[in-house]
């Protein structure tokens, strides 16, 4: 029996406009999967029934009346909780933030409004976007739907844990270090960065402003790409935010690789990689060849010493971006009897164990007599890194590698060692300290059913050749496994 | 390099009311962290810094017009305290 639910918003958009569905229809198809599986996935925390309703009643209304407002039009999408929405709880999952209700929406969130697309509701997050697992959420952990014991990854794994059991169509996340791709890969879905800079961050709670980029989670490459779409494009509101000419990313979806060169990196292996992972990236490799790509290695030397540079820069930026979580303006207040003691006690009590953690250590990395052996050696380790990727791109057209070393690991198995936890993004980091995108597409599943993800990595603006590629990696992956939990509920 | 933390102050300068286990055990926590981030001294050469962005973008300005900004009323109700459309905080100094 198939379900509205398993629908690609490709699908679901022809179903809408041939009437044979409707957005109401698609949003309690949504609901309904959200309320079989929400005890165990715990992959929301906000559904927005009101709001969602009315959102999908109005697309409903326009589809009537021949209103276009192309692909996203009633489709229910779900929200990574640190985009804020006007007047619906945003907390990005942080205890210092419960109850607080924006007075503004995202430009991100403008834009899915105004292309018709339904939001069902704000997923679960690592506190401030902060780790691998979710397991920082000062509200709980998410789990994946293909083994409810093992973490979805993250942080946007309440996003990646809601697309993969069909909450929502599409969803959006944020990429600070891997924090879409890695969930992607661990939930066995797709999932994609874009070039720093193309979708605006204004009301994207901040972690690491010179790193944070929002992205789709999708269900398909072609969902990716209308998702991303709708999203990206120049913004007056974020000072960062590139002006144009922007690349259309489903241009070369149907191109194929062949007399493509694509380039293996080979610090992205080895030590530390499950044998499973790295046998379902070399057969995928293979099988690029065989479609008519080049297949180059190379080495990036300085990928080595990346996660080093960005457990330098990320905690910087983030022990300043959380400088205005302080108690007096917005969220928890504790007592105090100066201010300084008010916002030091709030501060304690509002944040977890790892956003006190890198606080701790970005304010010792800017701190007189240390910044420049960490966080001036850590810029230098990122032009470097831009310096080695501009190398490599000279001679192929993209760089591809496993998305994660591992599968989805048991929750709990790396809460106590925050080392380990980082090593997840050893593969996804580099591309943020480039600013270029990166995208994860699943290829397989491993002996015990759990997803395997792939990484293509492009240069700045290189999103079309990026889905050219990534859309062959689809097709010859033809990867139709389901998750446990869908075949439970179904 | 040995990397030792006056994790107290830098506590004070990052505005957290931590208790002395707390401060120990982050300061064993960091100090394995930093171990792993000084990698990155490793690195050969001297690599110019230019900028962070990948398409080095340079810093925007806009005329300076007045604009409708948020609701004032809709800012407040997020405050713990507000008073005649002030925020509300205790005093910056002890009273003696």
């Amino acid at each position: 029996m198939s379900f509205l639910t398993d629908l690609n918003i490709v699908e679901a958009g022809e179903l809408l406009r041939s009437g044979e569905v409707t957005a109401v229809g698609l949003l309690e198809a949504v609901f309904d999967r959200a309320h079989k599986t929400e005890a165990q996935l715990h992959a929301f925390l906000t559904l927005d029934y009101g709001g969602a309703r009315a959102a999908a009643e109005a697309a409903d209304d326009h589809l009537a009346a021949g209103i276009d407002q192309g692909p996203l039009q009633g489709i229910p999408v779900a929200l990574k909780d640190n985009m804020c929405t006007r007047g619906v709880e945003t907390t990005a999952a942080s205890q210092i933030l419960a109850g607080y209700q924006p007075p503004y929406d995202a430009t991100v969130v403008t834009r899915l409004r105004d292309a018709g697309a339904v939001i069902v509701g704000k997923t679960n997050l690592d506190e401030f976007a902060m780790g691998s697992s979710t397991e920082n959420s000062g509200y709980g952990t998410s789990f994946n739907p293909w083994d409810i014991s093992r973490v979805p990854g993250g942080s946007s794994g309440g996003s990646a844990a809601a697309v993969a059991i069909g909450s929502a169509f599409t969803a959006l996340g944020s990429d600070t270090g891997g924090s879409i791709r890695q969930p992607a890969s661990l939930s066995g879905i797709v999932g994609l960065k874009p070039t720093y800079g193309t979708v605006s961050r204004y009301g994207l709670i901040a972690f690491a402003s010179s790193l944070d980029q929002i992205g789709p989670l999708s269900k398909t490459v072609t969902d990716a790409a209308l998702t991303l779409e709708t999203i990206w494009g120049h913004d007056p509101l974020d000072a960062t935010s590139y002006a144009g000419p922007y690349p259309d990313p489903a241009s070369g979806l149907d191109l194929g690789v062949s007399g493509m060169k694509v380039g293996v990196v080979t610090e992205l292996s080895g030590e530390g990689y499950e044998p499973e992972v790295e046998a379902a990236v070399a057969r995928m490799i293979d099988q690029l060849a065989k479609a008519g790509a080049e297949i180059v290695e190379l080495s990036l030397p300085t990928f080595e010493i990346a996660l080093s540079a960005y457990y330098l820069i990320a905690p910087a930026e983030c022990s300043a971006n959380l400088a205005r979580f302080d108690g007096i303006r917005y969220g928890h207040r504790a007592e105090g009897a100066t201010t300084e003691a008010l916002m030091a006690r709030t501060r304690a009590e509002g944040f977890g164990p790892e956003v006190t953690r890198r606080i701790l250590l970005g304010t010792y990395a800017l701190s007189a007599g240390y910044y420049d052996a960490f966080y001036g050696q850590a810029q230098r380790v990122r032009a470097a890194i831009q310096e080695d990727f501009a190398r490599a791109y000279e001679s192929v057209d993209v760089l591809v590698s496993p998305t994660s070393p591992t599968v989805a690991f048991k929750a709990g198995d790396r809460v106590d060692d925050p080392l380990a936890m980082y090593l997840s993004d050893i593969c996804t980091i580099p591309s943020n300290l480039s600013g270029h995108p990166a995208m994860s597409v699943p290829i397989g599943v491993d002996a015990q059913g759990l997803p395997i993800g792939f990484q293509v990595m492009a240069p700045a603006l290189g999103e079309s050749t990026m889905f050219r590629v990534a859309a062959e990696v689809e097709r010859l992956a033809a990867f139709a496994a389901k998750p446990q939990l869908a075949e439970v509920v179904s | 390099m040995p990397v030792d933390i006056d994790i107290a102050h830098v506590a004070r300068l990052a505005r957290l009311d931590l208790t002395e286990d707390e401060l120990e055990a982050y300061k064993s926590q960091l100090s394995v962290i930093l171990d792993h981030a000084a990698r990155v001294q490793s690195l050969e050469g001297d690599p110019h810094v230019e900028s962070a962005h990948p398409l080095g973008l340079v810093n925007v300005y806009r005329e300076d017009e007045v604009r409708p900004s948020l609701d004032r009323e809709e800012v407040l109700a997020q405050a713990p305290e507000s008073v005649d459309g002030f925020f509300v905080a205790p005093p910056a100094l002890d009273n003696p």
